[in-house]
């Protein structure tokens, strides 16, 4: 069954999410707004610390607690505001209603309770039931992330299965509850490249199976053009471009952007000369008034120093953070 | 006529014991990593070993460094046998042969100065004066874009990037002929990668040094390679120059790699061949082609006759009974 795009399931308004540790406010989200509709996958890319991680936790509302707080912002998942629930209804959203697979399965899973304990726990929480009908659901949940023997993988612990049966493990815990969306945070980066494939076709059909709706966070822009629809773009705390994905390759408009897709090599073309961005991305407890960019921007000005630049319209759904769209 | 190689491995076979037992170790089988491969690099050249986990290729990488002695087969560099130098000439070999590791936060000491870890090549197996050595260090950090006055400073005061530098400025600065890159870029971040692949370029054609590249990212041994071989389980299933490589892929594995990459634009859509299962254990690796259990175009002498390696085009080498 080929995807639908639906309605909108989650709406993220102006979050902002702030850390405060002694060496200042650090900025990890700075206002980020954007939508999931049903059945879509939208990547979010970016480098290390440039607040994607933390805008995926400010959705679980999982931030790491005192550090970092969400500071302001609306997450409107189907109609309700998630920052206005209590810890106790959110108990009930996640893994329900909303989940997440991790990047690392080695460290996601417990090492000292079984593959079936670790399933079980999730499904518990949202389903009272028997333990042989849990049982159950666990071993049907590793048959929907196709585990060869689930009957028996169940008894396993995480050290007796290689590293990418573990993350279809993972995906198997995030999936079972049936949520709407799933957060995948790098999910494949620790994973070989054949391994990859197969888990990311796994995602595909799963997604296609239940019409959920996907977040990628990504510093890869293979992943996005592989299996997204829409991207957003990170720097810095910022969203600085967002936008249908085929928009965003062909006409990328943020000089980030740019300099991000012109310095990955790719395996399709000969490249005589990478393009490399040079300097690195400022501190997020110091940032500058004007485009957090503009240190290595190779077209910025005096305006761009001055002033955070608003997002222009440059196509259809297509925005971009840069005085120079003006 | 090509020149003689800077390198050149011959029927390279590292085999690990797996024992059993706390007094009296039996050992019970025999951990194939890597099994016989042959290849060789020209000067000024970059080779390019690909692979994913469990191939061999970081074994291969120690066992020209020295770090592991060969279970049979020999390493020449520069028409020396590596595994027979002592004395003098190994300590010269040791200066002429170089590494740069993934992670530059767990390669650089953090007890030493820039200074230090960039000299240590030079202070232990040269002795070289100290006046020289400070020059030395200066010039080439200035190279690799550092600045000679961070030569004060310890790793932790640089990013990810700049100690990925220091570690390429230490691995140059003996003037190596030979420079083993173990995933150089991997660890660092997009937008970072781009610079310090560039700056390995350069200093490749600056200095001449040649480059035993081992990498899983296909489109960076596109990038930095002259020359690629595949490894399959402890075996090179396919050799050849980087774009007739990426031209004509020939063995189902490497056909099977290329199409797993991710594309670089969402309109390119690859011929999706996706591997059933995982790689397979090298204790027991599989009879015949290793590859055969999970190959897509299996025949029936796969399972029982090991593919010899054959040269389709002068230059690229195939172990497949396809050809």
């Amino acid at each position: 069954m080929p995807r639908q795009i639906g309605d909108v399931i989650l709406e993220v308004e102006d979050l902002h999410t702030y850390c405060f540790t002694r060496w200042g406010v650090v900025k990890a989200v700075d206002g980020v707004s954007f939508s999931l509709r049903e059945g879509e996958a939208l990547g979010i890319v970016g480098e290390s610390g440039c607040g994607k991680t933390m805008t995926a936790l400010s959705l679980l509302r999982l931030v790491p607690r005192p550090v970092a707080r969400i500071i302001k912002g609306k997450i409107v998942l189907e109609g309700e505001n998630l920052l206005e629930k209590s810890e106790r209804e959110m108990r009930a959203i996640r893994g329900r209603r909303i989940s997440m697979i991790l990047q690392d399965p080695q460290t996601s899973l417990n090492p000292v309770f079984t593959i079936g304990n670790q399933l079980i726990e999730a499904i518990q929480i949202h389903h009272r039931d028997g333990h042989r009908s849990l049982v159950r659901r666990a071993i049907d949940g590793l048959k929907q992330v196709r585990v060869a023997a689930p009957e028996r993988r169940v008894q396993d612990y995480p050290h007796q299965i290689s590293g990418g049966m573990k993350q279809r493990v993972v995906g198997a815990i995030a999936i079972s509850c049936e949520p709407r969306v799933i957060i995948a945070d790098e999910p494949t980066t620790s994973l070989d490249v054949t391994i990859q494939a197969q888990y990311l076709r796994l995602l595909r059909e799963i997604q296609e199976e239940t019409n959920l709706a996907l977040i990628f966070i990504t510093h890869d822009f293979g992943i996005v053009a592989k299996m997204c629809d829409r991207v957003m773009v990170m720097y810095a705390g910022r969203a600085v471009e967002s936008g249908p994905v085929r928009e965003i390759f062909n006409h990328p408009s943020h000089p980030y952007t740019q300099a991000l897709l012109n310095s990955v090599p790719t395996m399709d073309e000969r490249v005589e000369r990478l393009y490399s961005i040079t300097g690195q991305p400022p501190a997020l407890w110091d940032l500058p008034v004007g485009c957090r960019f503009e240190a290595r921007c190779p077209q910025a000005d005096d305006h761009c120093r001055r002033q955070y630049p608003p997002s222009f319209t440059v196509g259809e759904g297509h925005t971009a953070d840069c005085w120079r769209l003006e | 006529m090509e020149a003689e190689p800077i390198l050149r491995a011959q029927g390279l076979v590292k085999h690990f014991p797996v024992t059993q037992g706390m007094l009296w170790t039996t050992v019970v089988g025999w951990v194939k990593a890597v099994d016989g491969i042959s290849f060789s690099i020209q000067p000024g050249q970059t080779l390019a070993i690909v692979g994913e986990s469990g191939c061999g290729k970081t074994t291969t990488a120690k066992l020209i460094l020295r770090l592991e002695e060969p279970t049979s087969g020999e390493v020449f560099v520069d028409g020396k046998d590596v595994h027979a130098l002592n004395g003098d000439a190994l300590k010269e070999y040791r200066t002429s042969v170089q590494a740069v590791f993934q992670d530059p936060w767990s390669s650089l000491s953090p007890r030493m100065r820039v200074q230090e870890i960039v000299a240590e090549p030079l202070v232990v197996n040269r002795g070289v004066s100290a006046q020289e050595v400070k020059g030395r260090v200066a010039e080439i950090l200035s190279r690799v874009g550092l600045r000679p006055e961070q030569a004060k400073l310890y790793p932790h005061e640089f990013s990810g990037g700049q100690r990925q530098r220091i570690a390429v400025a230490s691995a140059l600065v003996s003037d190596p002929k030979l420079i083993i890159l173990d995933e150089p870029v991997s660890a660092l971040d997009v937008s970072i990668r781009a610079q310090i692949m560039n700056l390995l370029v350069d200093l490749q054609k600056q200095y001449g040094v040649s480059y035993l590249l081992i990498a899983h990212h296909l489109a960076t041994t596109r990038y930095m390679a002259h020359e690629v071989a595949v490894m399959y389980l402890g075996k090179i299933v396919e050799r050849a120059k980087t774009e007739e490589l990426f031209k004509n892929p020939a063995h189902p594995y490497t056909k099977a790699l290329f199409s797993a990459a991710l594309p670089a634009h969402p309109d390119i859509v690859r011929e999706e061949i996706i591997l059933s299962g995982e790689v397979p254990s090298p204790i027991n690796p599989p009879s015949g082609c290793r590859f055969h259990p999970r190959c897509p175009f299996v025949m029936p002498q796969c399972s029982e006759i090991e593919p010899e390696e054959k040269a389709l085009v002068p230059g690229h080498t195939v172990a497949c009974h396809l050809y």
